[in-house]
């Protein structure tokens, strides 16, 4: 039985890297008693797979890994003995049986929705936001960036890339909510969607200024993006 | 959520900054106001290292279950990190609370190698707390030491106020009360170190005065007042069964070096090898009963989710329900996924069949511990290990499918010689021919014998406590023969040779045996920059050279000189258990090239029989 769980990354936890918290959860799941299943061989692991890898320093409120049980008390029980092993800054909010048809966290993946700030202590630049994004954003027919990567680099369109983009002030200051295309083929960070805009507007960009805040993970089903939390089903 | 003592900035401009955000799992939050006493542990090294270590999850475990004291840990903060909060001038902090070390009440620090000695100093430095003793205030914590180090603890005398000498488990509560009461009663400083001196186990080094001969021994060691203890007992836990053992041990997030459920199945060695300072230092044997460590097992299992569990003693095979113990971790725990990994086990029919079971045997190697080539050399240091039952093991082995061989030699033994070390290279030689007896057809390809060489150090407490080291160009011409040796076996290419750098050797059999007059040493190598001096890429040589240059200490006065056997030591005044006699004793024995038995098979009158415990009365109801 495919089991999908949803889970919160917050506070101090922003700081532990996506290795370590597959690690963290394993061990989770063995502290919470919860019947996972284990590949065969001499060194057995433990069947579980995680959608799209978090960076450090970045919160979440939609976080998804799948496993695989043996068998599985209800999805409110299971909630709560994993809620008790977790560790203060991850809340697991959602525990469903997957259906047949729905494919794995880790294939689904297809778009992230993201939230970035400006952190309180940086100066946030006084513009005309909205004006500034529909001529960076809105009217152009293709906004070409080159990627570097260690090995290459590769020419993207962010206008396929970025599926959304509004930003709003909230305090006096810019909010940017993102939605990107996420996954192993085509995975665009928003903050070189920032960045991009940044130097755009002609405005210096610090990394570290920026607090970057995952509000979901989508999958594609029948061609429309759907929240992975949205699949699968409660157990009663 | 509490807030970090980092900013989210210098977090993400650091390697790994998971080391410093405290949150593990069954890490102790408390609060402020409901304790009497904050207690920061430290293990002066990298955060990956220091949550490896055993003691500090004892200690952490014990002081957090006594109401009024919150324990918290600190480990040694990277050189990235050292550099932002030199620079901003950040104080150094606990994980738990992110709270300023230097508020608390007791900074302990843990002396597991002599080569952290400049990391303590960084401790304190980043702290803000004064290095000196004598220049702390009572603004300032307590700094104790403890541990195997601090059996000479003398090296460290300028920088720590008190040392706490033997096992944790037994004298904290009564430091304790004794703080409480000199807390509240607004005293100075030194009249609680007059206090705690006291307490069995405490050693305060600034309540000792040394002299010394002209030609730099020493000459007296004695307390400067009325009242204060000569001898310092060691502390040792009799009922081990009965003591505090974490059942909910921490787990870090980072993967650490040793990431598993570690179980203590005894305390102590019966073997005497002449060495060997943990054989010695924890006399007598203790053995926990097979029932508490079954408990324990399931208990920290299912704690920390673990899927990997370690026995830890100094020598498993001589645990006596070692088959029962295993045979039920293996029944129990190996089919939820469980590895049950076994170190310092003898080779034997016994754990062959045990490691078939739990390891790959394609994979996995086979460890043998000879420590010196020859039969000869093998009896001067005590190590009952013949050739006859290597080879015994390692053809039991091979029959059973394994294929790979590590061994592990010292060099630089007491009255080594070069033949000597041409043994360990002959050694090797006929363990890779009793593999190639094995008939082509059923064999599988070659194999594989990995010697690695260490140099040895003497320490105090062992039988080569009076023993000479050599210098540093001796050691590596040491290496070079066993390398060449090895080159002249038939079986050569089925043989692979590592050795160690020799300086740190030398730097580390200078503290080993040190004296108080080397905390200078130590703190101009730190104000020079030396730090992480276990750490190769770290490790500066030259500064080191430098410092005990310009402070007039010569190494070699620790290293290669000849001490007398009537030569008053820096850690004399230490009752360690284990008598100075038997220690002459065993050195005698050692030049003699005499074997002496282990404790199970006739007592050889040590000294640790006076605690009436463990090993000493096992068969005496």
């Amino acid at each position: 039985m495919r089991i999908r769980i949803k889970f919160r990354k917050y506070g101090a936890m922003k700081f532990i890297g996506h290795l370590d918290i597959m690690r963290y959860f394993q061990k989770s799941i063995r502290r919470a008693g919860i019947d996972i299943a284990y590949s065969e061989g001499f060194h057995p692991h433990p069947l579980i797979s995680f959608a799209a890898p978090l960076g450090v320093g970045i919160t979440s409120d939609g976080e998804y890994f799948d496993i695989v049980v043996n068998s599985s008390d209800t999805s409110k029980h299971s909630l709560e003995v994993l809620n008790e092993v977790m560790a203060e800054g991850v809340e697991v909010v959602s525990y469903k049986r997957l259906l047949d048809s729905d494919a794995k966290a880790m294939t689904a993946v297809a778009a992230a929705d993201y939230k970035l700030w400006i952190r309180e202590n940086y100066e946030a630049p006084q513009i005309d936001y909205e004006a500034a994004l529909f001529q960076f954003f809105r009217k152009p027919e293709e906004i070409l960036i080159t990627k570097k990567t260690k090995k290459s680099e590769k020419v993207m369109d962010l206008k396929k890339l970025v599926f959304h983009f509004q930003i709003e002030m909230e305090q006096g200051r810019p909010v940017f909510y993102l939605k990107v295309s996420t996954g192993s083929t085509d995975n665009l960070k928003p903050e070189l969607v920032l960045s991009t805009f940044f130097e755009w507007l002609g405005q210096d960009f610090h990394p570290l200024s920026i607090q970057n805040h995952r509000i979901d993970v989508y999958g594609k089903k029948d061609g429309a993006l759907v929240s992975l939390g949205e699949m699968g089903e409660i157990i009663e | 959520m509490k807030r970090l003592a980092l900013s989210d900035e210098i977090l993400l401009t650091i390697e790994k900054p998971a080391r410093y955000i405290g949150n593990e799992i069954n890490s102790i939050q408390k609060e402020k106001k409901d304790v009497n006493i904050r207690f920061v542990m430290c293990f002066p090294d990298v955060y990956e290292i220091g949550m490896s270590h055993l003691g500090i999850q004892i200690l952490y475990d014990m002081f957090n279950k006594m109401e009024d004291v919150w324990c918290e840990r600190v480990y040694s903060p990277w050189p990235d990190l050292h550099k932002i909060l030199k620079e901003k001038k950040i104080p150094l902090f606990a994980l738990e609370s992110q709270d300023a070390v230097r508020g608390f009440d007791f900074l302990g620090i843990t002396l597991q190698y002599e080569m952290c000695y400049t990391n303590i100093l960084q401790i304190l430095d980043l702290a803000q707390i004064p290095l000196l003793a004598k220049d702390r205030t009572n603004e300032d914590p307590f700094v104790i030491g403890g541990g195997p180090c601090a059996y000479n603890p003398e090296p460290l005398a300028d920088f720590f106020d008190l040392f706490y000498i033997g096992e944790g488990e037994t004298s904290y509560d009564a430091l304790f009360d004794i703080y409480k009461e000199w807390k509240s009663s607004g005293r100075c400083r030194d009249e609680f170190l007059r206090q705690a001196a006291k307490v069995p186990g405490i050693y305060a080094p600034s309540l000792y005065q040394v002299k010394y001969h002209t030609d730099g021994t020493i000459s007296s060691f004695a307390p400067i007042e009325e009242g204060i203890p000569e001898k310092i007992e060691k502390q040792v836990v009799l009922e081990l069964s009965e003591a505090v053992y974490p059942e909910k041990p921490l787990v870090p997030f980072l993967q650490a070096t040793q990431d598993r459920v570690v179980l203590e199945i005894q305390r102590g060695c019966i073997r005497g090898c002449r060495f060997c300072q943990a054989g010695m230092i924890y006399r007598p044997t203790r053995e926990k009963e097979a029932e508490v460590l079954k408990k324990y097992a399931s208990l920290m299992l299912k704690n920390t989710g673990y899927d990997e569990i370690s026995l830890s003693s100094l020598s498993s095979s001589d645990y006596s329900n070692l088959k029962e113990l295993v045979t039920y971790l293996i029944d129990e725990f190996q089919e939820k996924g469980v590895n049950i990994s076994l170190p310092s086990l003898r080779i034997d029919a016994f754990s062959l069949d045990v490691m078939e079971k739990v390891q790959d045997i394609k994979k996995s190697s086979l460890t043998f511990a000879p420590e010196a080539g020859s039969q000869r050399l093998r009896d001067v240091i005590n190590k009952g290990l013949t050739k006859e039952v290597i080879l015994e093991g390692a053809g039991q082995a091979f029959a059973g499918g394994w294929q790979k061989v590590k061994l592990y030699f010292m060099l630089g033994l007491p009255t080594e010689e070069e033949a000597d070390r041409c043994a360990i290279a002959e050694l090797a030689n006929q363990i890779a021919a009793c593999y190639y007896d094995i008939p082509k057809e059923i064999r599988n390809g070659k194999c594989q014998i990995t010697i690695s060489t260490s140099f040895f150090v003497p320490k105090p407490f062992t039988p080569f406590q009076w023993a000479s080291m050599h210098k540093e160009e001796d050691y590596l011409h040491f290496a070079k023969t066993v390398n060449e040796a090895v080159k002249n076996q038939l079986n050569r290419k089925s043989i692979r040779y590592n050795w160690h750098e020799a300086d740190v050797t030398v730097l580390e059999g200078v503290f080993a045996r040190g004296d108080r007059r080397l905390s200078k040493v130590i703190l101009r190598a730190y104000e020079k920059g030396c730090i992480f001096d276990a750490w190769s890429d770290f490790f500066d040589n030259e500064a080191w050279k430098q410092a005990f240059c310009e402070t007039g200490i010569d190494p070699e006065f620790y290293t290669v000189r000849k001490r007398s056997l009537d030569e008053i030591f820096p850690w004399d005044f230490i009752d360690a258990g284990v008598t100075k006699e038997f220690l002459k004793r065993e050195y005698e024995n050692a030049l003699a090239q005499k074997v002496t038995n282990n404790c199970r098979m006739k007592c050889s009158g040590c000294g640790a029989g006076k605690y009436q415990g463990g090993v000493c009365v096992e068969n005496s109801n």
